[in-house]
């Protein structure tokens, strides 16, 4: 079997925005002098005067970007999520949330995969952040191509989306013909009867193969790609609760207020179901490589499959 | 118009703001009223806008960083015809299309929504990076309090318009001295605020009475003239001016006049125009 194409969303977002700029006259992309680590480095080396770099000011950058799209640009401000969702949560909830801004933002290095950098640099929070910001749509893609799918349906989508992308390289799950990406439509990947896998971002792989090493044992996994945390398929989650009658999360989020808070406000009112949250457990990252994190983390394939093991 | 028509014009606009405040119960008069007298020369002398187009392309932009002085906003537009004057007393009613602070969204005329100190600014830059992108001429105009600046956002965006050499940009600072806790100076001093924009390569122009119309043509005059680098006019003014009892008072910063103080407040008001018609 040949090596499985591993690519980073962040780099899969650098190369949507080029193919976007050279369609769209009105897409500019933002910086917080990070071009070379959120990717966006590629953009700006094919469109300089479009690319604004901003300094190391993320809150002025949302405001400006609040700006630009206020005249009919399509601002991408871009930077990593703590600073995105954490440092410019104002900003982006008064300038830009508010006034339903036409403003995409870019998060990239979300999660613990973010690695040696370690705790201070490790946004677990962003998504419950983001989710309180009324008609906010959040978008967490799980590979490559969903990624380059998800920047072009923000451009397409009229007012202020959150793009959560990761730092780490991650397997391409979704290169087939029949992947199609729709807003607030989740992914049905495998059908399963006893136990219903949501996950997202790079937590859909690791749900994927904990489904595989669940059906060796004899126990039936659905698993759900939730690509987009806000607004949530809910349609989709109630039907799959009803039909296994247990429901499990797993996202590189904190287990409060993520897609695991999302799932739960949706089920406990419409259709309650015992859920097990799978995430970081209300705690800090820490140094060291993504892998191991995510494997002492247990948000690796060998963890979720434990602790769904463990839980049913 | 003439200098005349724009003074009768700004007493008009106080009359507005303490009719508005008065008949919300809440709101902020002082630097509203500080400011009675840019709003107008903005909006009356100053800038390319359209009433009947207010989302015209090639429009000059206004922010309201101190965003808490929406009543004086919104007598000014209001006279200037966005919506009818009747609908200054809905301000901060249930339903009302006049929020306590602007939103962009239910308003006619408001470029943008702000109120949350430092962040209209930026917003401001945005437009203004917005018309040198497009090569179009429209120019921006944003105005903070003297205590907004105390907000490192502020700072944020004066360095990075600096930076990109926005001479499109004309940025107003409210100097009344006066912020919610007291005097400017003592809570945590600005000054010497030109410098401070200076530094951050700005154009800078003293303007030593912001609340005198001569004064202020003067300076926005120069403004336009200003070639490779943002301006800032920081206008010297009287928190609350023009109601006698509100002058230089902190405590007039955020709260309405009750019935009695409105009565007297008008009265004021109509004792300066008409000596303004005896002119």
């Amino acid at each position: 079997m040949s090596e499985v194409k591993k690519i980073a969303t962040r780099e899969s977002y650098g190369n949507a925005l080029v193919e976007l700029g050279a369609k769209h006259e009105e897409v500019v992309v933002l910086d917080a002098d990070l071009a070379g680590a959120t990717k966006t480095g590629v953009f700006k080396k094919a469109f300089p005067e479009r690319h604004i770099d901003c300094g190391i000011a993320e809150g002025n950058m949302m405001g400006i970007a609040a700006g630009l799209a206020a005249t009919g640009k399509v601002p991408f401000a871009s930077t990593f999520a703590m600073f995105a969702a954490g440092r410019a949560f104002e900003q982006v909830r008064n300038s830009i949330g508010y006034p339903h801004l036409n403003v995409k933002i870019g998060a990239t290095h979300a999660g613990i995969s973010v690695g040696e950098d370690g705790a201070s640099h490790q946004c677990n929070e962003d998504l419950a952040l983001m989710r309180t910001i009324p008609g906010m749509v959040i978008i967490c893609p799980s590979d490559d191509v969903e990624a380059r799918a998800a920047v072009r349906a923000a451009y397409e989508y009229e007012g202020p989306v959150y793009l959560r992308f990761g730092r780490l390289a991650v397997p391409v799950i979704n290169d087939n013909p029949g992947y199609k990406f729709e807003i607030g439509k989740g992914v049905l990947l495998k059908e399963g009867s006893d136990v219903t896998i949501i996950a997202a971002g790079l937590c859909v792989n690791s749900a994927l193969e904990a489904a595989k090493k669940l059906e060796e044992e004899g126990v039936s996994a659905e698993v759900i790609n939730i690509h987009t945390i806000k607004p949530l398929d809910k349609e989709l989650v109630i039907a799959s609760a009803k039909k296994t009658g247990k429901v499990v999360t797993v996202e590189e989020h904190s287990i409060i207020g993520g897609l695991g808070g999302a799932v739960c406000e949706a089920l406990s009112e419409e259709a309650p179901t015992p859920v097990l949250r799978i995430g970081v457990k209300d705690t800090f990252g820490e140094s060291g490589p993504a892998e191991a994190l995510l494997k002492k983390y247990q948000l690796d394939g060998e963890g979720v499959y434990a602790q769904i093991k463990e839980w049913i | 118009m003439t200098t005349l028509e724009l003074q009768q014009m700004a007493n008009e606009v106080r009359k507005g703001i303490v009719t508005a405040v008065h008949s919300a119960k809440a709101g902020h008069p002082g630097g509203s009223l500080s400011a009675a007298d840019v709003f107008t020369y903005l909006y009356f002398e100053e800038m390319n806008i359209d009433p009947k187009d207010p989302k015209k392309p090639d429009r000059d932009r206004f922010v309201l960083s101190k965003g808490h002085t929406a009543p004086g906003y919104y007598s000014a537009l209001a006279l200037r015809g966005f919506f009818p004057v009747e609908d200054l007393p809905s301000l901060r009613h249930i339903g009302s299309y006049l929020q306590g602070h602007p939103c962009m969204q239910h308003t006619p005329g408001v470029d943008m929504s702000s109120g949350s100190l430092g962040q209209g600014i930026s917003a401001a830059v945005g437009m203004a990076l917005a018309a040198k992108l497009d090569g179009k001429n429209y120019r921006v105009y944003t105005l903070l309090g003297d205590g907004e600046i105390q907000e490192g956002q502020v700072w944020e965006a004066s360095m990075f318009a600096g930076h990109r050499k926005l001479d499109n940009l004309c940025v107003i600072v409210d100097n009344n001295g006066l912020q919610i806790d007291g005097n400017v100076a003592d809570v945590c001093s600005p000054y010497p605020i030109d410098k401070k924009f200076e530094a951050f390569n700005f154009h800078v122009i003293n303007v030593a009475d912001g609340n005198d119309m001569e004064q202020l043509r003067a300076a926005f005059e120069e403004a336009k003239t200003v070639k490779g680098m943002p301006t800032v006019i920081i206008m010297k003014t009287v928190k609350g001016k023009g109601v006698s009892f509100m002058e230089n008072q902190a405590s007039w910063h955020g709260k309405a006049p009750n019935d009695e103080e409105y009565a007297v407040a008008l009265a004021d008001l109509q004792k300066v125009g008409e000596a303004l018609c005896q002119r």
